[in-house]
């Protein structure tokens, strides 16, 4: 069974937007002839992830990836755009409905501290899922806590289960983190920069433990990053972001050995090489991400682009195919 | 070897907390040469953050310096008075702390930044004299002289952390101490940052302590590399040598946990065990509990910070190391 669903699609959007309002100002109050700006946070962004597959979604802060991670799990309501979850459209359900989906889909944030009650036990975190959702007995719940807390290492369970957050290390704690979101067994999980506020041995850790749980739960991860290092070390594919859009999207060694977009060639140039002998003797390129209020026209990159020609401006250029599963949006590819 | 500006001789910082004392720097010693960009490593907690800020004798309170000696030119600066304590910092010796937003007054405009770090040092430069130094440093900064008008949250996250820079360089200090400066930088502006930091170095041939838990980042840039754990430095070396051959179990371990771009690595290192205990450290090596290959006299005696070929340090009893004589007070 699980052989046959092994390749099929788990999630798919299509044309995904989500738009801010900027808050009014005082100024507008009194002027309120002034018209409604918005941010345009994910802007017209389509991408399928496989059952079983880790889909990297990487970009700098302001690029979108932690709000197209938000709306596909629908903490966020999407402005407009689809979202298919195992076949079902799930951009327009009501809370009832998410109730049951969230069973199936689960999401981990950056910071395991603000994401744990201080003032509720370890285990009693872990499982708390399980009560909520209502899948088990008292006694069920524990021992389903205990057993998943052993296999993302929270040894000895026992001891650990009655343990306060603030009693543990910052990779325990984020080990809890992940326990509580595996419990209920879901199948996809949104990973928002896990790992980025933790001590290099503890990233090393955490991504390890994500790739061992990925394949022995049968997990899909959509796997968000600012560290393209990262995303090579544990993602199957791989999507850039910048400014709300994705500017390219392949399999990962299509990306990271044959970059098309220039963004993509800026980001991959820039990132630091734990080499001294392999130190980057380019300059880097100019500028940074430009505000999401008032964005360039047409190609949203042009600006700082070292190939950048008059069409840039003009239109935004679409997601073409360069390969087989390679896409990249540059009007010179 | 050029001359040393900077000794660092066998210092140890102590925290008196509630449940004990805890040792944030024990028995450190190193050497900043002129014009070299010296990067401290380490996790958080192993006491890189204290160090460099006791070399202003900045240490938070109630930490303070229990032993050791710091030798800016020969003099001690433990042994400095107020007034020589505060044309240190600044004119000689300069730190850049890593939330620029937390680091500048949002109701000042960026030139009345530069004057009033100016007034600090050189009251007798008139306003103008400031204003040309201050937008002289700027351009070489990269950044428009007309910005001075503005207020810090009208510019870019990198500028304001260039602006910080831009503050620390006023005075030309010999000494840049700078703090995990890139940790709030995306990866773009970081790699522009080290640029202009290299850049920096050559124009002003400041020596510069670069403290940060990225070790790539460091691997960009330092000339040399020391790396601490728990309070010591294990290992220190050439970045060259650090990278290409470490010696010391930690350093290697946390090279290994790095995922390469350059490498198609299939996995990465982990470290076993819990982080050091602060407050009551093993006798022996402060990483015996935690190293593949530890031995019986590991856990007993502490190793000395011991040389291995020139400019070539290692603590580890791995390599003859000889005992620092125990966690005498």
């Amino acid at each position: 069974m699980m052989e046959d669903r092994a390749h099929e699609e788990l999630v798919r959007v299509e044309h995904l937007a989500k738009r801010f309002p900027v808050q009014k100002g005082l100024l507008d109050l009194v002027f309120s002839g002034r018209e409604q700006q918005w941010v345009h946070a994910v802007d017209d962004v389509s991408f399928t992830i496989r059952r079983g597959e880790v889909l990297g979604l990487a970009g700098e802060s302001g690029s979108g990836k932690s709000t197209t991670g938000r709306l596909l799990v629908r903490l966020l309501d999407p402005s407009s755009g689809r979202i298919l979850f195992d076949g079902e459209e799930i951009a327009r359900k009501g809370q009832e409905e998410l109730r049951r989906l969230r069973v199936r889909m689960q999401v981990v944030f950056q910071d395991p501290d603000s994401s744990l009650s201080p003032r509720m036990r370890v285990g009693e975190a872990v499982a708390h899922p399980l009560k909520i959702h209502g899948m088990a007995t008292d006694r069920g719940v524990r021992e389903a806590a205990l057993s998943l807390m052993e296999r993302v290492g929270l040894t000895p369970a026992e001891f650990l289960y009655r343990k306060y957050p603030h009693q543990l290390s910052g990779g325990r704690t984020q080990r809890v983190v992940l326990a509580r979101a595996l419990i209920t067994n879901p199948e996809f999980l949104v990973a928002d920069e896990p790992i980025a506020m933790a001590d290099v041995s503890v990233r090393a850790m955490i991504l390890e433990l994500l790739r061992k749980l990925k394949d022995e739960l049968n997990l899909t991860y959509l796997f968000i990053t600012h560290d393209l290092a990262t995303a090579k070390y544990l993602c199957d594919r791989v999507a850039i972001m910048y400014l709300g859009r994705i500017v390219e999207i392949g399999a990962r060694d299509q990306l990271f050995r044959s970059p098309h977009h220039p963004y993509t060639k800026a980001l991959l140039q820039a990132v630091p090489v734990p080499d001294p002998t392999k130190r980057r003797t380019d300059p880097v390129t100019k500028g940074e991400i430009p505000s999401a209020i008032t964005p360039p026209p047409g190609c949203h990159f042009h600006p700082r682009c070292p190939f950048a020609i008059a069409q840039c401006r003009q239109a935004r250029p679409p997601l073409k195919e360069i390969e087989a599963g390679h896409l990249s949006a540059c009007i010179l590819d | 070897m050029a001359e040393a500006i900077l000794e660092v001789k066998d210092l140890s910082i102590d925290y008196p907390i509630a449940i004990g004392t805890v040792r944030a720097v024990r028995g450190v010693s190193f050497s900043l040469y002129e014009g070299e960009v010296l990067g401290l490593v380490g996790e958080s907690g192993c006491g890189k953050s204290t160090l460099g800020l006791s070399i202003l004798r900045l240490q938070r309170p109630p930490g303070r310096v229990v032993q050791g000696k710091l030798l800016f030119h020969g003099r001690d600066i433990l042994q400095m008075n107020n007034g020589e304590l505060r044309r240190l910092r600044g004119a000689d010796i300069a730190m850049v702390f890593q939330n620029p937003l937390t680091s500048l007054d949002p109701l000042e405009r960026i030139r009345d930044h530069f004057l009033e770090a100016l007034a600090v040092h050189e009251p007798s430069f008139s306003r103008q004299q400031g204003l040309r130094r201050a937008g002289d440093i700027l351009e070489r900064l990269g950044i428009e002289r007309q910005r001075l008008g503005e207020y810090p949250h009208q510019l870019s996250g990198g500028m304001r952390q260039r602006i910080m820079i831009g503050l620390g360089l006023i005075h030309e200090p010999e000494i840049l101490i700078a703090d995990e400066p890139t940790t709030s930088l995306d990866v773009i502006v970081e790699a522009g940052f080290i640029d202009l930091l290299k850049s920096l170095k050559e124009q002003y041939n400041i020596s510069l302590i670069l403290i940060s838990h990225n070790l790539a980042m460091v691997a960009e840039i330092a000339d040399r590399i020391a790396v601490m754990y728990r309070g010591m430095i294990v290992e220190i070396g050439s970045a060259v040598q650090i990278f290409a051959e470490p010696l010391h179990p930690y350093t290697q371990r946390l090279i290994d946990c790095v995922p390469n771009i350059d490498v198609d690595s299939e996995h990465l290192a982990t470290l076993p065990g819990s982080p050091p205990d602060l407050v009551s450290p093993p006798p022996g090596c402060p990483f015996s509990p935690r190293c593949s290959r530890v031995m019986e006299i590991c856990g007993r005696e502490p190793p000395a910070l011991t040389e291995r070929g020139i400019g070539r340090a290692v603590a580890c009893w791995l390599y003859d190391g000889k005992s620092s004589g125990g966690n005498s007070p």
